[in-house]
């Protein structure tokens, strides 16, 4: 699973969440609070729909590491990983 | 009585819910969409708690829908009603909603008029209270400052509040007035956290509906709990919450079951809830229960209402120098009220309800209905529908209420007996508890309220309530 395999996961699970936002232009490495109108309940979402449909688990304290895509990406490969090594 | 010893399927689960109100069935659908176990119970044969519909003779009636608040314009970010279509994965197109015309404030010789675009308002204001228009500033800026999104905000009174901003009484009880009826609990002042919550779902969003009221609500649910995989069982209520060192041990059902569950959220009022605690010596009456309730009538017409010159959605009146929101003396307060046209929103694509409808909502007292016998009950009935109707007609462009009736091809009425019934709120209260529970918890660590009793307000309200508490107490654990 490379980055941007994760990058376009975590996209994908933004639009199920917010189908109402425009996904086209978004800068991998601004946070995503300042491109889109995304709260606290759609970050929870993105955690449960990693969990739900990846079985990766993301503690509460790690929430911030989800700012962007980038550090989705940085954040998420090791997780990944483990996950396709296991 | 007939009883599915079938049901629930298992004998526990991760969550137990009380009953599929708005509230439980928007828990029920997050959290089974995540994967926990839950059995909703609930133990009429409907959906929709405080909000459903029946049938008489083939007419549908809503109970409850007015209007769906909180409306906002497609695209617009960030507001109670994006909230829950986005935590349901719910499309809005489903809901069908369409904005009202506009809608008044009707006191003796002023009206404040409003719609969907808030400025409406504050123009009116300016014309009818040119003095105030500073202070209703201030008001407006206390308002943006409230942070809603605190769980435990201070109980404070809005009354207090309105009043260091708007010296002339008349205004403050105007804007008290819709705000008042659509959702508070407490007699004669409300807390300012509430004030704001309702404030912004009337005026600064606004109203609407689905073309086929309710039913358009509670399909569009109902469709995403099958979706869910959160088992519901109808027809079957709870019993008993047994009670162990300070949790919930298992829920008694009435079919003579036993299940338990690690946590139980219940959307039957706060003070219903502790009612069914094992542990709780409940004695009515209690400071908890609420002693607002409402009575309805509803003239179903030959023709539109607009066709009489009815222009509006909603009226919200008051006929008296003061206006008065607490348990009235008598079965019925007919100086103050709603009326309500469901025919008069902007439907879509040049749709339009056959029938006419005009429904008059006023403040009851359900003691004094509920200690009537069958006979004197029916005839009260009859004689308060006419005097509701009266009332409310000096503030339609109508003669008299007669001019209604002779349209009038069907009627019906409920009370607050009625609600009782149907709902199981205490004395008929349909906004619940004066006291919210705000975060809520309870005395009990794995039993928590949601819905009107933990403070948010409407449908929309009531949703984003088993929502928010659905999030913070079981999938954020």
């Amino acid at each position: 699973m490379t980055k941007d395999d994760i990058k376009s996961i975590v996209l994908k699970i933004i639009a199920e969440i917010a189908p109402d936002e425009d996904l086209t232009n978004i800068a991998p490495e601004v946070r995503l609070r300042d491109q889109l109108e995304l709260d606290s309940m759609d970050f929870l979402d993105i955690v449960m729909e990693l969990r739900k449909q990846y079985s990766i688990e993301v503690p509460e304290a790690d929430y911030q590491e989800l700012a962007s895509l980038d550090s989705c990406a940085n954040y998420l490969e090791p997780k990944f990983a483990a996950l396709q090594g296991s | 009585m007939n009883f599915n010893f079938n049901k629930p399927q298992k004998d526990h689960y991760d969550v137990a819910i009380i009953g599929a109100g708005m509230s439980g069935m928007a828990a029920a659908i997050r959290l089974a969409h995540f994967g926990k176990e839950v059995c909703l119970l609930e133990r009429h044969n409907v959906i929709g708690g405080l909000n459903s519909f029946y049938s008489i003779a083939g007419r549908k009636y809503d109970v409850g829908l007015h209007a769906l608040t909180n409306y906002v314009e497609a695209g617009t970010k960030g507001t109670p009603i994006v909230k829950i279509l986005r935590q349901l994965r719910i499309s809005r197109d489903e809901l069908d909603l369409n904005p009202q015309r506009f809608s008044k404030i009707a006191f003796p010789g002023i009206n404040l008029k409003f719609g969907n675009n808030f400025q409406f308002l504050e123009s009116e204001i300016d014309r009818e209270f040119p003095d105030q228009a500073d202070g209703f500033q201030k008001l407006l800026l206390r308002i943006y400052e409230w942070n809603d999104k605190e769980f435990d905000y201070p109980d404070v009174s809005a009354r207090e509040i309105v009043a260091q901003c708007l010296s002339n009484p008349t205004l403050v009880d105007m804007l008290f007035c819709p705000l008042m009826f659509y959702g508070n609990a407490r007699e004669n002042d409300m807390e300012f956290g509430q004030f704001v919550i309702l404030f912004k779902s009337l005026f600064f969003e606004g109203f609407a509906r689905p073309f086929e009221g309710i039913r358009t609500m509670l399909r569009t649910v109902r469709k995403k709990l099958k979706k869910s995989g959160a088992e519901h069982c109808m027809k079957l209520g709870v019993k008993k919450i047994h009670v162990d060192s300070s949790r919930v041990e298992s829920l008694e059902l009435e079919n003579g079951r036993t299940i338990s569950a690690d946590i139980v959220l219940s959307c039957a009022g706060w003070p219903e809830t502790l009612k069914l605690c094992a542990d709780i010596k409940f004695e009515e009456p209690d400071e908890n229960i609420g002693r607002l309730s409402f009575t309805e009538t509803i003239n179903v017409l030959n023709c539109q209402p607009l066709e009489l010159g009815i222009e509006d959605t909603i009226i919200f009146f008051n006929d008296s120098e003061r206006f008065t929101f607490a348990r009235p003396k008598n079965l019925v307060d007919a100086k103050s009220g709603v009326i309500c046209m469901p025919n008069n929103y902007l439907y879509s694509d040049g749709r339009q309800l056959d029938e006419g409808f005009v429904r008059f909502t006023a403040q009851a007292n359900f003691e004094k209905w509920n200690s009537l016998d069958d006979d004197s009950y029916q005839s009260e009935k009859n004689q308060w529908f006419d005097c509701i109707g009266e009332s409310a007609c000096k503030f339609l462009p109508v003669y008299s209420f007669s001019e209604i009736q002779k349209r009038t091809i069907a009627t019906d009425m409920f009370t607050p007996k009625t609600v009782k019934k149907f709902t199981g709120r205490l004395d008929g209260a349909v906004y619940g508890s004066p006291l919210k529970t705000k975060a809520g918890k309870t005395h009990l660590e794995n039993l928590y309220i949601c819905g009107t009793d933990q403070g948010f307000l409407g449908i929309i309200g009531a949703m984003l309530s088993g929502i928010t508490i659905a999030n913070r107490y079981v999938l954020r654990d």
